[in-house]
């Protein structure tokens, strides 16, 4: 049995501790703001964050999670200062991937609250947006964390 | 049911119109299946209940272009509604709303009409209502806000109130409707955000991928790795074997022409999405692979680019460009050729559908619900009136997703099974599996004058057809596709020629966002700075010269009408005035005329007419010691005629930014064998945050012409510019995309 915290709570899984977070929590929890895009970690639609730090919950097994912390899009209550700068901004367009690069923007400014472009490069290039909203990405965090854009 | 918000369709069924979806039809008794007898609903679009809601239909799809809010933020405005007090719901797939298709960047301006009128009839009819409650003129009554006001004496009703009163009164006669001026605007071009932006931003959305039915399985299912291969057998055992595994059920192969049918294959039914995939993982299955494996992309593309060299059909021809050759000072010429390409939209085909009693409910991520109906009928075998669509939201579609085979996949499943299915494709189902975009060869030819102008024109197109969908046997573009760049290119030049050699399909071919007119583009483009080059001239200057003045062109291809975006020339006119004006501000705007090219910093230029839309873009890029691109600016100059969202049509721009620098620089679907060689992100390249254009920068022309497409033209004229700007940056001409294939430095 596998148990952990998800946006606080504590759960309990007793399935194959190999299944991927991200179909636990889409299939098992019904908390579909976590995207699947590649399976492979290659796209960043599954980002999560697990004791703080943004992972891909696509390459995260349920055993691997045990006893840690879930953040998930959901957890963030539609308050977070980067929601709110993703909205000001107009940065979706379909919005399949935003959870993903919103997760992972959440977890950018944690390290780095006043990021440089280079650091914005590094930290979001593993979060695809085939709509092409990468612009307005840049500009929302740079909005969230307060330095000129 | 937990998570798709629908509207039943039985409220739908109880809107009694006539046919002809567009067509202003007489009240119906209730809006909601409660027949409520005081809402008013004077036309399929629109509804108004008791209470105040102004509900407004989205009958197009949403992927991400923003037309489900900004067709109903049109009627809202014309209506004068609260825009806090209107929901809008989302359309099932029915004919009674005309042409759901949401395909060929059309959605405002085929609806957008129409939205003004529905939305301005019900206005006056509330404004007739409140006169007659008050006794007053109707002339003194305006809507305000969600409610009438009477300005002589400030009385007012909310339009709830009022609903009833306004359902008995006839509808006005279209011709003496009064519609708002624009400095009357509420919502169109405010850039009021999209209806989903909250949702999509707390992770509220529901996506195809997201459906849900109680007591659903989820399904699985693997494919020909060759297109056109059949099963041959499958040995389950240790599929069946996996916790949460129900079924192994066969899929049976299409019948060509293939159409939109389901491919056919092996279906692993399961408890949860996991437990699918990790059966699929453990099945073993074999297939008689047929004639397309031996399709291999490379040679094929040799194959295309050495076709394209020898005559073939004409598509158009003035003057005489045999002779012009042969009285040319001098003559260039170059091939080019693009390659397959994968949509790859973020959220995979998905879609759960319940077979039941005859019938078929289904919610799916889909650009086109009544293909779906007639897709899924055919599929079970039922009549397409029994098939009930609901539209999720589309996490990206760019036309895959006007390709219901994955519905079909979870309506087949379903009848089989007896239980609701959803069907997931995996990344690599999506990939392998797609309908292609066209890989091209071209060959392009000119007559020069004495100072490089030139004076004959042969463009060579050689690519297989998107009409293979609907026939087989077809090895000639369709005219859509010559209409796309091809035999419709604005030139002043006296001999021009177009010709089509055949091709064959070996795989699924589709529409991708700009469909045809991106490898035109690039071909044409390239061709036209390699011109311009060769001349000493500046690209710009050279293309300005190259289109004449200012004038509107009559198209005449041979043997068909030209396309035209399936609008009339009249209304819809090649213009090189408006492409001159988009060319001439891009220019201004990027400050062309001071760039500094050379030593790994290059600026190039590409401007392109589809969808109506006039497109100019300049790209300057950097080429460091090692060949890594990056593209620090774009500009591009848009006429896309009057907008109705600004920020979403600014937002279209710069997604084509990005999506065209993914098709010129990296992405490439190759096939050896007849299967596809790529298969997730690692080696189906697109573009990411840091090798994406870092600026780009969108000029809208405020422009009083006709609406056009917004979602697509956007695309085309990327590849050229950026390899145009590769050029003046290296000095190396890339004629076959991707970039990336050439070694740069």
């Amino acid at each position: 049995m596998v148990q952990l915290k998800v946006n606080g709570v504590t759960r309990k899984f007793e399935g194959d501790p190999e299944m991927p977070l991200l179909w636990y929590l889409r299939d098992m929890l019904e908390m579909t703001g976590t995207k699947y895009g590649c399976g492979m970690g290659l796209c960043g639609a599954c980002t999560v964050h697990v004791d703080g730090k943004a992972v891909r919950s696509c390459q995260t097994s349920m055993a691997s999670a045990a006893g840690k912390s879930v953040v998930t899009i959901e957890g963030l209550k539609g308050q977070h200062p980067v929601q709110k700068a993703w909205m000001a901004a107009s940065v979706p367009q379909c919005g399949y991937c935003q959870s993903g690069q919103i997760m992972q923007a959440v977890a950018l400014l944690k390290d780095r609250p006043k990021p440089t472009d280079k650091e914005i490069d590094e930290h979001m290039q593993g979060n695809i947006c085939r709509c092409g909203t990468y612009n307005r990405i840049r500009s929302a965090i740079k909005s969230a964390a307060g330095v000129k854009a | 049911m937990s998570t798709v918000k629908i509207m039943e369709r039985r409220a739908f069924l109880k809107y009694t119109f006539g046919a002809g979806a567009l067509i202003l039809g007489t009240h119906v008794e209730s809006w909601a299946s409660g027949a409520d007898k005081a809402s008013f609903h004077p036309s399929v679009f629109l509804g108004i209940q008791p209470n105040g809601d102004v509900i407004i239909v989205a009958h197009r799809s949403e992927m991400g272009t923003g037309s489900k809010s900004t067709l109903p933020m049109v009627v809202a405005d014309e209506l004068d509604a609260d825009w806090k007090r209107v929901r809008v719901e989302q359309a099932i797939g029915d004919e009674k709303y005309g042409s759901q298709n949401t395909d060929g960047s059309c959605s405002i301006r085929d609806f957008v009409a129409i939205m003004k009128v529905a939305g301005a009839t019900a206005r006056t009819m509330l404004e007739q209502a409140a006169a007659q409650k008050w006794n007053v003129p109707a002339a003194e009554c305006k809507a305000q806000l969600g409610q009438i006001v009477h300005t002589k004496s400030n009385k007012k009703a909310g339009f709830g109130e009022l609903a009833a009163a306004a359902a008995k009164l006839p509808v006005p006669d279209k011709s003496t409707l009064k519609f708002k001026a624009e400095s009357e605007y509420r919502y169109i071009n405010k850039n009021v955000p999209v209806v989903d932006q909250q949702d999509i931003c707390e992770g509220k959305g529901t996506f195809g991928m997201d459906a849900k039915m109680p007591g659903m399985l989820v399904a699985s299912v693997e494919h020909s790795p060759v297109f056109g291969g059949k099963l041959a057998s499958f040995d389950a055992a240790e599929t069946k074997k996996v916790a949460g595994v129900r079924d192994v059920l066969i899929i049976d192969p299409y019948k060509p022409p293939h159409n939109f049918q389901a491919l056919g294959g092996v279906a692993v039914l399961a408890d949860h999405t996991w437990a699918a995939l990790q059966g699929r993982k453990k099945l073993k299955v074999e297939w008689d692979l047929g004639p397309n494996a031996s399709y291999d992309s490379d040679r094929y593309r040799e194959q295309l680019l050495a076709a394209a060299k020898q005559p073939g059909k004409v598509v158009r021809n003035e003057g005489d460009v045999d002779s012009g050759f042969a009285s040319a000072a001098k003559i260039h010429e170059a091939s080019y050729s693009t390659p397959l390409l994968s949509h790859a939209p973020m959220e995979t085909p998905a879609a759960v559908a319940e077979f039941k009693d005859g019938k078929v409910v289904c919610h799916a991520a889909t650009q086109n619900p009544q293909a779906v109906q007639e897709t899924v009928a055919a599929a079970v075998g039922i009549d397409k009136k029994d098939v009930t669509c609901h539209v999720t939201l589309l996490g990206g579609g760019f036309g895959r997703k006007s390709k219901p085979d994955y519905v079909a996949e979870a309506a087949i499943l379903s009848k089989k099974t007896g239980k609701p299915v959803k069907v997931v494709w995996s990344r690599e189902d999506d990939i392998r599996n797609d309908f292609y975009h066209s890989t091209a060869g071209m060959y392009l030819k000119a007559g020069l004058d004495g100072n490089g102008k030139p004076t004959s024109w042969l463009h060579r197109s050689v690519f297989p057809s998107i009409g293979t969908t609907f026939d087989d046997k077809a090895e000639y573009a369709m005219e859509l596709e010559m209409g796309m760049g091809w035999n419709d290119l604005p030139y002043d030049i006296p001999n021009h020629r177009a010709e089509n050699g055949p091709a064959k399909n070996h795989v699924r071919i589709g529409w991708l966002r700009a469909v045809a007119n991106v490898y035109h583009a690039f071909a044409l483009h390239s061709f036209t700075d390699e011109l311009a080059h060769l001349a000493g001239k500046d690209p710009i200057d050279y293309t300005l010269a190259l289109l004449g003045p200012g004038r509107k062109i009559e198209m005449n291809p041979v043997g068909m009408k030209y396309w035209n975006h399936n609008q009339s020339q009249k209304d819809f006119p090649v213009d090189t005035a408006r492409l001159r004006n988009v060319i001439e501000t891009v220019a201004q705007k990027s400050g062309w005329a001071n760039r500094k090219s050379g030593s790994g910093r290059g600026w190039g230029f590409a401007a392109h007419r589809s969808f109506l839309t006039y497109v100019a873009v300049v790209t300057e890029v950097n080429v460091d010691d090692r060949g890594r691109v990056t593209i620090p600016n774009m500009h591009i100059a848009v006429d896309a005629g009057q907008t109705y969202n600004r920020d979403r049509v600014l937002a279209q721009f710069e997604g084509a930014a990005v999506f065209g620098t993914s098709i010129a620089m990296m992405s490439e679907i190759s096939v050896k064998d007849g299967k596809v060689q790529q298969s997730n992100f690692h080696n189906y390249q697109v573009a990411r945050l840091p090798e994406a254009p870092m600026n780009t920068h969108v000029h809208l022309i405020d422009s009083k012409e006709l609406a056009a497409g917004v979602g697509e033209p956007g695309v085309p004229p990327v590849p050229p510019s950026i390899a145009n700007a590769i050029f003046a940056a290296t000095g190396k001409r890339v004629r076959d995309l991707p970039i990336r294939k050439t070694k740069l430095v």
